[in-house]
């Protein structure tokens, strides 16, 4: 992977920073984190576990998402969606993290180093399947978290974040020439 | 009379009281492929041969739970005292939360008894690590 495949679409994510301040900001509210904080004071450990679990999960995608940049094996338009979600996964990560905080825990931190298994991707299919895998199994955590908040608005936060991983599973689908939503309900 | 009629009415029920019971208590035969597909439920955080964000699962039967060197585990699960087994996961997969207060797994759980059985039957079978 070159340099010059990535610069593009990096400056791209940081002309759009703004714009992505301003959604974590949305979410933030819809989680009540600053408008409703006295509510979510009372947020007790769990929603805090859960809260860390996801974050630890976003925090591995991101760096797959840079694997899979640095890879080499994408075309231009491959690329570019991988940078743009990897910018939807570092703002579920901020606003995770900075949730964790508001809440009164502490936000675990990305490991040093990430176990991917690198020595299967030879292809662009290979990079695409396995950020559609990762994207799927995200859908199914967040499926698997939303009905444990013990704030619902907690649960509604990460609902959203929920569908903006299934848009991701759906493209990732639809690049691979599958079929993008191949099921009425997700598991 | 009416004790002669009764009796094999009662004696029916019973048995078909027995059918249900018996039927209920025996868990369902699991099936590994099937518990493959459902195991990608669970890729957003594991998998077989690495540690991720949640722990690799190779090897899994047998083991003490939260035992596997190189990953952090919640001190409730370390000091859970479960030994993996079909029966603890079965309890553990049903509802985390409720099987391992404390937990850092943030999932409800797979409520369907065959899937739990076949994702089961699937990690018995990914056998052990291989590094």
């Amino acid at each position: 992977m070159t340099n010059d495949l990535t610069v593009a679409p990096r400056r791209s994510f940081l002309a759009t920073a703004g714009k992505a301040t301003l959604s974590a900001g949305a979410v933030l509210l819809l989680a009540g984190c600053s408008g409703n904080r006295a509510a979510m004071a009372a947020a007790p450990d769990a929603d805090i576990n859960i809260l860390n679990a996801a974050l630890g999960a976003e925090q591995e995608a991101i760096a797959a998402y840079q694997v899979g940049a640095e890879s080499g094996l994408l075309s231009k338009p491959a690329l570019n969606l991988a940078v743009q979600f990897q910018g939807h996964h570092k703002e579920h990560a901020e606003v995770l993290a900075k949730t964790v905080t508001d809440l009164g825990g502490r936000p675990v931190e990305p490991l040093a180093s990430y176990d991917f298994p690198v020595e299967q991707l030879k292809a662009e299919a290979d990079v695409l399947r396995f950020a559609a895998g990762l994207e799927k199994g995200a859908v199914s955590a967040y499926l698997g978290a939303v009905p444990l908040f013990e704030e619902r608005e907690l649960a509604k936060a990460a609902a959203s974040i929920l569908g903006d991983e299934a848009m991701h599973w759906a493209v990732l689908r639809q690049a691979l020439g599958e079929n993008p939503v191949p099921v009425a309900f997700v598991s | 009379m009416v004790v002669r009629r009764v009796l094999p009415v009662i004696s029916g029920l019973a048995g078909i009281f027995f059918l249900v019971a018996t039927a209920m208590a025996t868990p369902p035969q699991g099936d590994a492929r099937r518990g493959e597909v459902i195991y990608e439920r669970c890729q957003a955080c594991h998998s077989l041969q690495r540690n991720r964000s949640g722990p690799r699962h190779c090897g899994l039967i047998g083991r003490q739970a939260g035992s596997l060197e190189g990953y952090a585990y919640s001190p409730a699960l370390k000091a859970s005292g479960l030994v993996w087994s079909e029966n603890t996961l079965d309890r553990f997969l049903e509802n985390p939360f409720k099987a391992v207060p404390g937990t850092r797994m943030g999932y409800a759980g797979v409520k369907d008894p065959q899937e739990r059985a076949d994702l089961i039957a699937f990690l018995a079978a990914a056998g052990p690590c291989r590094k």
